[in-house]
């Protein structure tokens, strides 16, 4: 039986994102796109950040678990444009990082160069939340994450950076 | 901008000479040419990227505080990244058969086309963060033009690396100003890291026959436009910083043409140990 694109998406919908566990890489936003010709599935990936080391993890996981659901041949290919964008990631998908105690990403800066230093209203914290909080630094655990800590209930939280 | 180019002038010299398209090699370059004037510029993208993130992974459990450390690692990778797909795109155009890890891991100091900014030592903490400013402000602006290119890899390239450099360029930024902003030995530091720096900057903007060449596939940056951006860019940040702006006009060059300074040996005898000690592992 050959598979369907809903049925890709399906099974693509249970391939986590290995660095934050709670949301599939269809929620991330990088499948780009899926096409079936009978048992030969492609599916286009766009990077998050280009250094990330859990790319290949992904690639791996997506070949993996598509070859499980019944496809014979799997190709993963990456695409760089459009770049994405955190405002790929759905409303859903964002309640569940904080759920699992990362603050969810703002709005993606869009156009000019650069604004010199960060001014942005401060990061609610993900478990009192609190506004009081402080950034302590634009780079964190991972390439997509920064680090903040609450004033309030005094714990330091991850950021999902707007990007 | 005035001073270097002299230093240009056989670099610049010998663009349309006959039915030398095909395999440009622009005057004085050290080791064979790569072909396509287009695979050239390519790898000076990737370059200069992979050797600066090597410089920023030597700071890899060596901050001076734990944010820093995994800022600079993060950073790195960004770059490794970058330099990872602008250099598989250089070996898809070369079209001889290497990917990027042949062209990171394979290559001698005279075939690398960095400019020597990237490849000095990394120096103090603040030669590091100098030195990342410097590169980052160009990058931006790089990038920036590139994302509009008529080259569609190039450009797709250049608008995910672009936002990406964003990041790194307020980060250095805001390091420098409290770095120089700050008390007499940092001041001192940056200071002293800006003065020995500066003669370095020439090369980012200098625009040659693989320049030139490019613009048949849409590539036409202006490089002297891209400089009086970066410049006032620049000043307005070591103002912020309380710093003095070098009179240093003698500029350094050669990186591009594969003539580099004696630390590139020392860099790629790192960086490349373990690929030549176990070629085509894998793990």
């Amino acid at each position: 039986m050959a598979l369907t694109r809903e049925a890709v998406y399906e099974t693509l919908g249970a391939v986590m994102d290995p660095e934050v566990p709670v949301i599939s890489v269809v929620e991330l936003g990088i499948i780009r796109e899926v096409a079936v010709d009978a048992q030969h599935v492609t599916v286009t990936v766009t990077p998050t950040y280009s250094g990330c080391p859990a790319m290949h993890e992904i690639e791996a996981d997506i070949r993996t678990a598509l070859l499980a659901a019944g496809a014979e041949h799997v190709d993963v290919i990456t695409a760089f444009s459009p770049a994405w964008t955190t405002d790929w990631i759905g409303p859903e998908a964002r309640e569940k990082l904080r759920a699992y105690g990362i603050a969810p990403p703002g709005r993606a800066e869009q156009g000019g160069l650069i604004t010199l230093t960060r001014r942005r209203a401060p990061v609610p914290c993900p478990f009192c939340g609190s506004s009081d909080t402080r950034m302590q630094s634009e780079f964190g655990s991972t390439a997509c994450k920064a680090i903040h800590v609450c004033n309030s209930c005094r714990q330091p939280f991850d950021e999902f950076k707007a990007f | 901008m005035s001073a270097h180019d002299e230093d240009n002038d056989n670099a610049v010299a010998t663009v349309g000479g006959a039915a030398s398209a095909a395999s440009l090699n622009v005057a004085g370059t050290r080791g064979p040419s790569f072909g396509e004037p287009i695979v050239e510029y390519v790898m000076r993208l990737g370059d200069d990227r992979l050797l600066l993130g090597h410089r920023l992974s030597e700071w890899c459990g060596h901050g001076p505080i734990l944010e820093e450390d995994i800022a600079l690692a993060n950073i790195a990778l960004d770059l490794v990244g970058q330099a990872n797909m602008f250099l598989a795109l250089a070996g898809e155009l070369e079209g001889r058969g290497r990917d990027a890890d042949a062209l990171a891991y394979f290559r001698d100091g005279v075939q690398y086309r960095n400019a020597l900014l990237v490849e000095l030592p990394r120096g103090d903490f603040g030669f590091t963060t100098m030195r990342q400013f410097l590169f980052d402000a160009y990058s931006v602006l790089q990038l920036d033009a590139l994302a509009s290119c008529g080259h569609e890899q190039i450009a797709a390239i250049a608008a995910k690396s672009l936002k990406e450099v964003k990041y790194h360029l307020r980060h250095s930024s805001e390091w420098v100003i409290r770095l120089g902003d700050g008390t007499a030995d940092s001041r001192g530091r940056v200071q002293h890291s800006l003065n020995a720096l500066w003669r370095y900057t020439g090369e980012l903007f200098e625009h040659d026959a693989i320049d030139e060449a490019v613009a048949a596939h849409g590539i036409t940056l202006d490089h002297a436009a891209l400089f009086a951006r970066w410049d006032s860019m620049v000043r307005d940040v070591l103002q912020r910083a309380t710093l003095d702006v070098p009179q240093d006009e003698v500029m350094l060059n050669g990186g591009r043409r594969g003539r580099h300074t004696e630390h590139i040996g020392h860099l790629l005898s790192v960086m490349q140990s373990v690929a030549r000690a176990h070629p085509g592992a894998t793990w």
